[in-house]
């Protein structure tokens, strides 16, 4: 384990300047950036620490919180068997953050389905298209003031024969 | 009855209509294709019978688990994990519970461990034994399939025994196990383990070395190691391109430390090596199976923590205090403290993570799958482009795409 914290003491050292918060988290560590810094620390992680797998986009929704939302990747380091958090907050009125699809093919998936389901905005992917909902859904279901039982279906309901 | 409308609102916007090259045609393949397993559609633009490019559409067996799990007490979930990969569905109680077991700072039991450890190989065959069988099946070769399956079903009534379902066990538990192993089951186990050398050795003997299957899965679906980390493969797929990556050895959680076992891995990332890649991990499970039974000691297989655990029942009936305490961990659930986690196993099809957050109490503020298979699917276009329309069948089958944890 303490390669593990070597790692991540570099890592820190090297991102201090951009870094809000960090901490080590039951064998992760998690660092929080200014929404604007999110593709740049991600390059660094990948360029400088060998980040290589992007494992997963996804966010938290806050509703009585201003900013209202943790945008949340995790990295997976493939040489060193140790994986970041790194975790930015963006308001409701403008949930966007940069894309990361220039330095992992896998983020386009990803960000499509974190795209449709929190309604978060990933500047520079061009396919935001909805993946597992379909075309023409209103809102996003993931958010916390969508009702679970909300009903949106594309073929109507049949009625009872009588 | 009122009848649906003439014409329905397409569900998908592809990603291209017109074809790049003169000549080409776009040909919609599923969601419900009969060579397809699993709900998936795959727009492919044809040049010929060659396939240049494709668009891939999952979210047909979405239903919304992630939403559900924001409603239900920790403990609640557990049958609704079991429905993500169904192939392996113990691999996701565990992975899942280990989740919640590291927000409460518990540690289980030894023999929970090898237990757990155990039947997360025995998962593992029985999903491999699914993916070769129907990848084979649907290349033409019915005995090898039906060899797989027999086993696979030897597999499952075994674990019906153990569990009282086939495929859905809803077996794991915060903190342990529903239960303890009933009287000859382990007996039983090594006469499966037995039986299934007999039936992969015969599947080894008849595709092997056959020339017909040898030209649909050699240098077909071809990714580079570069290439799938870069589109997020991880399991056998990944390992298929020759890179030994795992998590049971990269990072190892439950028992895997202390077991002796091999990585296999492919040499040229093509139909060809996932198959072998996926015999090999069978052979490798197997023999992890019986380690294990041999370093299984008797003792609980459930923590001694209140926070999870139910009481007794004969305490339940006789003293007040146990009576609250199953009364609590029904109706509140368990008290899980506020802090995030993630946490991955080496899942039958790459790595499973689950991301959770807890605000404390007895309901999840936040449960994330990242699923292999959902992943898999943002990059399977690099193993189907460029390659022959009948290729896609096979290639799309060395996936092991689960409809169920893809789509969640």
């Amino acid at each position: 384990m303490s390669n593990a914290d070597d790692i991540f003491d570099r890592v820190r050292g090297g991102l201090a300047a951009k870094t809000l918060e960090s901490t080590v988290e039951h064998g992760v560590l998690a660092i929080v950036v200014e929404p604007a810094e999110v593709a740049e620390v991600a390059g660094t992680l990948k360029a400088t620490f060998g980040f290589d797998m992007f494992l997963d986009v996804t966010a938290v929704d806050w509703p009585d919180r201003e900013p209202r939302f943790d945008v949340v990747h995790h990295f997976y380091s493939t040489t060193d068997r140790v994986r970041v958090r790194v975790k930015t907050r963006v308001t409701a009125a403008d949930p966007s953050v940069d894309t990361l699809v220039p330095l992992y093919g896998s983020a386009r998936y990803m960000e499509r389905e974190c795209h449709e389901m929190y309604g978060i905005r990933f500047r520079g992917n061009d396919d935001l298209r909805p993946l597992l909902l379909y075309e023409g859904f209103v809102g996003h279901p993931l958010r916390k003031d969508y009702p679970k039982h909300q009903e949106q279906p594309l073929v109507p309901y049949r009625k009872d024969a009588s | 009855m009122n009848r649906p409308p003439a014409s329905l609102p397409n569900p998908i916007r592809p990603a291209f209509d017109k074809g790049q090259t003169e000549g080409s045609v776009i040909v919609n393949i599923g969601p419900s294709h009969p060579a397809t397993h699993g709900t998936i559609q795959i727009v492919a633009e044809l040049s010929g019978e060659r396939v240049v490019r494709t668009d891939v559409h999952c979210g047909y067996l979405h239903r919304g688990f992630e939403k559900e799990c924001e409603s239900h007490t920790w403990h609640n979930l557990i049958p609704y994990v079991d429905r993500l990969n169904y192939c392996s569905a113990l691999i996701n109680d565990f992975a899942y519970c280990e989740a919640v077991e590291k927000l409460m700072g518990i540690e289980i039991t030894p023999r929970c461990r090898y237990l757990r450890t155990l039947l997360a190989e025995y998962s593992r065959i029985a999903d491999h034994l699914t993916c070769v069988a129907a990848a084979l099946m649907e290349l033409g070769a019915m005995t090898a399939f039906l060899y797989l399956v027999t086993i696979r079903d030897y597999v499952y009534e075994h674990l019906a025994d153990l569990t009282g379902a086939r495929v859905t066990y809803s077996y794991g538990r915060i903190g342990g196990l529903a239960g303890e192993v009933p009287e000859g089951w382990l007996e039983r186990l090594e006469e499966i383990l037995d039986e299934m050398d007999t039936f992969v050795d015969r599947v080894h003997g008849l595709v092997d070395r056959n020339r017909i299957f040898i030209d649909r899965m050699r240098n077909v679906g071809v990714l580079s190691v570069d290439e799938a980390i870069n589109w997020g493969f991880t399991g056998p797929v990944l390992r298929s391109t020759g890179a030994p990556r795992d998590l049971r050895k990269d990072t190892p959680y439950l028992a895997y430390e202390e077991l002796d076992f091999e990585v296999p891995v492919g040499i040229k990332g093509d139909n060809y090596d996932r198959y072998y890649v996926r015999m090999r991990e069978m052979d490798e499970s197997r023999h992890m199976i019986r380690q294990l039974m041999d370093r299984l000691e008797p003792g609980p297989i459930n923590v001694d923590d209140r926070r999870c655990t139910l009481p007794e029942k004969d305490r339940v009936y006789t003293e007040i205090e146990s009576l609250i305490n199953h009364f609590k961990l029904i109706m509140e659930g368990p008290q899980v403290p506020p802090g995030e986690v993630y946490s991955a196993h080496e899942a039958a099809n790459g790595e499973l993570g689950f991301y959770i957050v807890s605000v404390g109490g007895g309901v999840p503020w936040k449960v994330h799958v990242r699923s292999p298979s959902f992943v898999h699917m943002g990059g399977v276009h690099r193993m189907l482009d460029g390659y022959q329309l009948a290729d896609i069948i096979p290639s799309f089958g060395s996936v092991n795409m689960i409809g169920g944890e893809c789509d969640r």
